[in-house]
This record gives C-alpha cells, structure tokens and sequence, in this order.
C-alpha cells in the first residue's frame, strides 16, 4: 500500500471526473480501501477527486432521524456537485445515494431534482467498473482460496452480484469458491449489530460457519461494515480465515494486514 | 390463544430463544421453504409477471375497498348468510359468542385462523364454557400445548415430532401405549382418528379466510388437510372470521393471487385444498350448515388506508418474508412476542397494538430486503419498518442512549472540517493503541458489539488526512 499510484490507465478522450465517496468507515478504519478504490478507477481513466466528506447519513435515516439524514444528503449533493459521477466502495452506502436521497426531498421539488440527478450518478465501485466503465479484466494477483458474500443492499438496491464475480476470476492465482447462502445477511445491519448485539451474533454466527464450510482462507466483500462484522466474528472464534475488501484484491494492493490482523511488523 | 403482547420484551425473548437448544433444531426446518420456494419460482416463467399482478389486484381492491365491501355484503346476503362489522377484537369476540350462544352451541371446531388468534377466540370460547377444539394439524398440537402459532402458515413449525408424540400420549387417554408414534404419517393417523369424532359432535365450524369474493360473496380458504372443510360442512353453523383487507373483486382475481400464495408460501404449485363456501345450505344441496355468518374485523387496519402503512393491507399471508428473514430464523415466531411475527409483523404489530408497544420490532431488523425480495405482492416491507423508527423518533420513543449518539455524531457529521480533524486524531490514537492486535476486543460504547465480535483496529491516519497528504506533495 502506498500513496503515489499515478494514473496508469489508458486515458480517454474525455476522462471522466469522479468523485470517490470514500465512506466513513473506510475513511476512519480502513484508508487502503479508499487508495484501492483510486487505483481502480484510474486504471481505468478516470480523474478521480476526493471533495471533503463525512457521511452520507444512513446510520440517522435508519433509526428514523430523517432530519439528520437530510441535512448530511445535502451535504454530500453540494460536495459533489461538480462530478461527473459519484463512487462509493461499498453498496449499503452506494445504494443511500443512489436509491435513497431522492425519497428525502418529497415535497421539495427543486432539492428532490437535485438529488434525483445525484443519484442517477451515484454507483458502487465494482459495478461502476464494469457497467459504466466497461472494465473486463484487472491486472492482480492474489493466491488463495475465496469466497465472496453479496452484502444486502449492494445485492438488492443496486444488483451487484455478476460483477465482482467477473473480475475476481481474472484475477491471478485465485480460486473463487461460493458460499451455501452467499445471498443471506451477515447480521452487520449498521447500529444494528450494536443495538441487538446477540441477535447480530447468532446471525453472524451462521455466516462464520458457512464460510469455514466452504473452505476458504479470504472472505471477500463490498462493504467495510459487513467485513469488520464477519472478521470480527470468525477471529473471536479462533479462525484463521481472513477478511478482505474485494477492492484490495482487484486492485493488486492485499499484501498488508487484512481486516482486524496485527499491523505492527515490516508493513510499509 | 393470549392476547398479552410480550412485544416490548423482545430482547429478553431473543435471548431465551437463542440458548434453547431445542428450539434451535427445531428451526432448520423452516429453511426447507426457501428452497423449495426458488425452485416453484423457477419452474414458472411468468412468476415475477404474476407478481406484479398480484400487487395491481390488491392496490385496486384496496383503493375501492368500501365498494367491494358492500358489494360482498349484498351478495353474502342475496346467498342467505349475514355480515358482521366488528370495530375491534372484543365487537368481534362479541359477536361470535353471541352466535354461539344463540344458537346453544356447546362444542366448536376451528380451521386455521390468524385472525381468530388476533382476536383471542379461543380463550374466549373457553371462558364462556364452549369447546373449542383446533383442527388443523400444527393448530391441534399448539393447543394441546397452550401455546401460540410461531409461524403464520405453520404454527408448530417450533415443535419436534417427539414432542407431539409426548402431547398426544398426555391427552389422548384411549391410546394404546403399545402403539408406535414414530413417524409423522402415525401422528397425522392418531389426531385423524380424534379429530374426526369431533368434527361429527360440532355445532359450529369456525374459519378464517384466505380471500372473500366481492362478486359472488364466497369465502375461500387454502389449506393442505382438508380439515377446514369439514369444520365448514358438517357443522348447523359455519362463521367465517376475515380482516376487512380480505375482500378480492373477483373468482378470477383470486385465481391469480392463488397461483402466487401457494408457490411463495410452501412452494407447491398449488395447495392441496382450495374450499370455495357460498351461504348456508340450498334445499337441493347435499349438505352444508344452516346458518352462514362472516365477521368482517377492522381492528385498526382502515385507518392504514391512505397512510404510509396502507401497502401492509396487500400482504395475503404466505409467510415467505418470515421464511426468508435471517431474523426470524435465528429466533423463530415466539419471540415476536404477538400474533404476527417476521417481517409482516414488524410492520403489523406497531399498526395494532401501538408503537409504543411494538416498537422493537420494526428496529429488530438489518434491512437485508429479502422480504420484500421474495413477497409475492411486493410490499416495501424495509421502508415501513424504518417509517415506523421515523414515528418512534419524532415522538422521542426511541431509546435514549441512541438519540444522544446520534445527536452527538450528528454535530460532528455536519461540520466537515472539525469532523476531519476529530476522526483523524480519534484514528490516529485507536490505531496506536490497537496496532499490535489489530483489534480490539472490548471498546467504550461498543459492548453489543465486541461482547460476542473483536473490533478492527484502525489503521492509523484517515484516508482523508492521507489523500490530502498526498494530493499536496504530488500536485
């Protein structure tokens, strides 16, 4: 992981401006996503631009705050304005932008335009890749045996299931393996996992089994706050399988600490 | 058979359900329905058209649900039977007794009915000193228990068949103790053989329904057993009990929501049983009961019309969103703590009892959207769940620790720069603290989570801090 990646991708005639919307929990616990996330998208020509940020307000729209969850959509839509797209490495935040912000502004006429327009440019990473950018093949490397789990809201609100699929099988070295309920929820659920903590578990729990049932060493998902949950669960059972964000592996950079592993040692 | 919610209790009931290892084993089985559900799914090339259909019937009938009510009425009418308004549970209690009564009931055999658990018939019969006896299966096994339906379309789903050996051998007092009750096909013979006898001894047959047809005042009820018919045929009496969302315009209309209940439900293409009842007996029928009488219960749902709830009223009670729930799976139906559990009675339950009673339920979910994936009228069941944390909110009904942590991060969240600032040095620090482990496996403020989970760590500087970082030193 390093901070110097330049632009290495063939450059269009018209190179499309992008706005990473790195996500808080990316931002605050995992920045090698968000530098993954920009190699990726200028691989693959895109100008990538990083407007200042907080969040994009589900964690307030989920438990009924709509006031809150306003105010930060309105935040994000004026931070963003003047890209040409929006891209988050992570579904449950992709599909807030993309799916959600519109529905805050009933009633409100030129905010509910604004969002809509913002949410018609709002797209998860991996799909943005594929759908949008036309991205068939990533130049990684990562030897070992994976399994993907499709987080909810990538899956559902936004049909990202093919796609990490397509690139994870041209990556080098990997063997990608399914999940018996790939398509089930981890339990991660936001405040969710904290609110109802032994519900979380026992779902959790459920997840943790049918990953060491499948026989991978790496868990792969879109979503930082699904991974944290199912890391944080199979290290608390002694599990030797680690969790990783699948930008990390697309995008070559999975050679530090995966999620919840030590960080001391000759890392960078 | 209760009509004590225990609702707000939930986290209590997830907990006794979570380490009742009993009850564990017995909840693989409800995972059987999915999968049989995707393969009846799949076999039909126009499921997802029928779908849409299916919503388009129920949205019509309800935005004309005063029109289709009477014209069910007259028809019920014009067939000789009679309709019954009941506001709420205790008017619709009321009524029943009163017909009972009327008509010097003593015994009464009941098919399957959510709406008669809604309204807490049973112990009400009972109270008034009349036998009510259950005569669906998993219906017959709860009562012998005293317990409530843990599932809508399968309410013993919870029980193993051990169990029911037990109950039988308990209440069934003629059973030979040398006969072998090992197999489901032997329990199913042995509840037969005493169920028959009463279903001859009834004076009323008790049912609910699936569908009541506005075009001809018919009750149609779907069931596998074949016990609803006999509860509706044998008896002087027959009473239908139905929530007022019941009425379907036409034969025709509920041919097509058929055709997605039974494959959403248990994925049969169709159910084995689908009893059409028209009034009470004609002078050249065969046989049937002489007095036909339908309860319409409102008990709340009219004033969903017109609301943000207003889509629940299409849920025809498949049961598919509770089979799909990673909630419902963990902990089963009990927990819910009401009539209704899953997903539909996350949303149902606030509508009946009150939000501040059933608030817990709308909140005890991750929003994964397969129920509304797989719900055969496509209610947005998420986005009514969170409606309902929207109320809870407003009204300050939410917990207290949450509305400070929100309000908390909310001043944080909406001032950029001091948000920067703050989460940068908060990363910096978890990061040095936890950088060995690289999780932590207690935090402040985080005991729900690394009570059962580790934490990750950190890995030092946001990424904000580090793009901008970098952003300055390479342009």
């Amino acid at each position: 992981m390093n901070a110097t990646a330049a632009p290495s991708g063939p450059i269009r005639k018209s190179q499309p401006r992008v706005g990473l919307f790195v996500t808080c929990l990316v931002d605050i616990i995992r920045p090698s996503v968000g530098f993954a996330a920009v190699k990726l998208l200028e691989d693959a020509g895109c100008k990538v631009i990083v407007p200042s940020q907080t969040c994009c307000g589900q964690p307030a729209y989920n438990a009924g705050d709509r006031a809150t969850a306003k105010a930060l959509a309105r935040q994000a839509i004026d931070a963003f304005e003047d890209c040409d797209y929006v891209v988050a490495p992570s579904g449950s935040c992709g599909g807030m932008l993309a799916k959600h912000y519109p529905g805050l502004f009933a009633g409100e006429p030129e905010l509910a335009i604004r969002a809509q327009r913002f949410a018609e440019k709002s797209y998860e990473l991996v799909s943005f890749l594929v759908d949008v950018l036309g991205v068939e093949k990533v130049a990684a490397r990562y030897d070992g045996v994976v399994a993907y789990h499709d987080s909810c809201a990538g899956l559902r609100e936004l049909g990202v299931k093919a796609q990490p699929r397509r690139l994870l099988a041209g990556v080098e070295g990997l063997t990608l393996v399914e999940l018996n309920e790939a398509e089930t929820c981890c339990g991660f659920g936001g405040l969710f996992a904290a609110k109802y903590g032994e519900l979380s578990n026992a779902i959790v729990s459920r997840k943790a089994d049918d990953i060491r049932g499948a026989k991978a060493d790496t868990v792969l998902a879109g979503d930082l706050g699904c991974l944290m949950n199912m890391a944080g669960r199979l290290q608390r059972e002694g599990s030797a399988v680690v969790a990783r964000h699948v930008a990390e592996v697309l995008a070559g950079m999975a050679d530090g600490p995966a999620i919840g592993e030590s960080q001391k040692g000759p890392r960078q | 058979m209760t009509l004590i919610a225990t609702t707000a209790k939930f986290k209590d009931n997830v907990h006794a359900a979570l380490t009742d290892a009993r009850l564990q084993g017995a909840l693989g089985h409800a995972r059987n329905f999915t999968v049989r559900r995707a393969e009846a799914a799949g076999r039909l090339p126009e499921f997802e058209a029928l779908r849409d259909s299916a919503r388009a019937i129920k949205d019509h009938t309800l935005a004309h649900l005063d029109l289709y009510l009477e014209a069910y009425e007259r028809k019920v009418r014009d067939s000789g039977g009679e309709v019954h308004y009941a506001q709420d549970a205790e008017e619709a209690r009321t009524i029943i007794l009163d017909l009972c009564k009327s008509m010097g009931a003593k015994s009464v055999t009941k098919g399957k009915s959510m709406v008669a658990e809604e309204i807490g018939l049973n112990h009400a019969l009972e109270a008034a000193g009349i036998d009510a006896v259950e005569t669906d299966l998993g219906e017959y096994i709860i009562q012998l228990r005293g317990e409530t339906p843990s599932h809508i379309i399968a309410p013993a789903i919870h029980v193993t068949k051990e169990e029911v050996e037990r109950e039988f051998r308990k209440a069934h007092r003629d059973l030979p103790p040398d006969r072998s009750l090992a197999e489901p096909e032997q329990l199913l013979s042995e509840a037969r053989e005493v169920l028959r006898a009463k279903f001859l001894a009834a004076d009323v047959g008790i049912t609910g329904a699936n569908f009541l047809i506005a075009e001809t005042g018919t009750s149609i009820i779907v069931t596998n057993e074949g016990n609803g018919d006999l509860t509706q045929i044998l008896p002087r009496a027959h009473i239908v009990i139905a929530s007022l969302e019941k009425v379907t315009p036409t034969l025709e209309d509920a041919a097509q929501l058929l055709r997605v209940l039974s494959r959403s439900a248990t994925g049969q293409d169709a159910s084995v049983y689908a009893t059409l009842s028209t009034g009470p007996r004609r002078p050249d029928d065969p046989d049937g009961p002489s007095a036909y009488h339908v309860v319409i219960l409102d008990n709340g749902r009219s004033s969903m019309l017109g609301g943000e709830f207003e889509d629940m009223l299409r849920c025809i009670r498949c049961g598919a969103c509770m089979n799909h729930c990673p909630v419902y799976q963990a902990v089963g139906g009990h927990a819910y703590g009401w009539v209704y559990p899953g997903p539909m009675g996350a949303v149902l339950t606030p509508s009946l009892i009150g939000v501040a009673e059933g608030g817990q339920l709308p909140n005890a979910s991750t929003f994964c959207g397969r129920c509304e994936e797989v719900c055969p009228v496509r209610i947005p069941l998420p986005k009514m769940m969170r409606h309902w944390r929207e109320r809870e909110f407003e009204r300050r009904l939410s917990p207290a620790p949450l509305r400070y942590g929100l309000g908390f991060w909310a001043f944080f969240a909406s001032r950029p720069a001091l948000y920067r600032l703050s989460t940068d040095l908060s990363a910096r620090a978890m990061h040095l603290i936890g950088r060995g482990k690289g999780r932590f496996s207690w935090a402040p403020f985080a005991g729900g989570w690394t009570r059962y989970r580790d934490l990750a760590a950190p890995q030092g500087a946001t990424f904000q801090s580090q793009w901008r970082g970098r952003s300055g030193a390479v342009r």
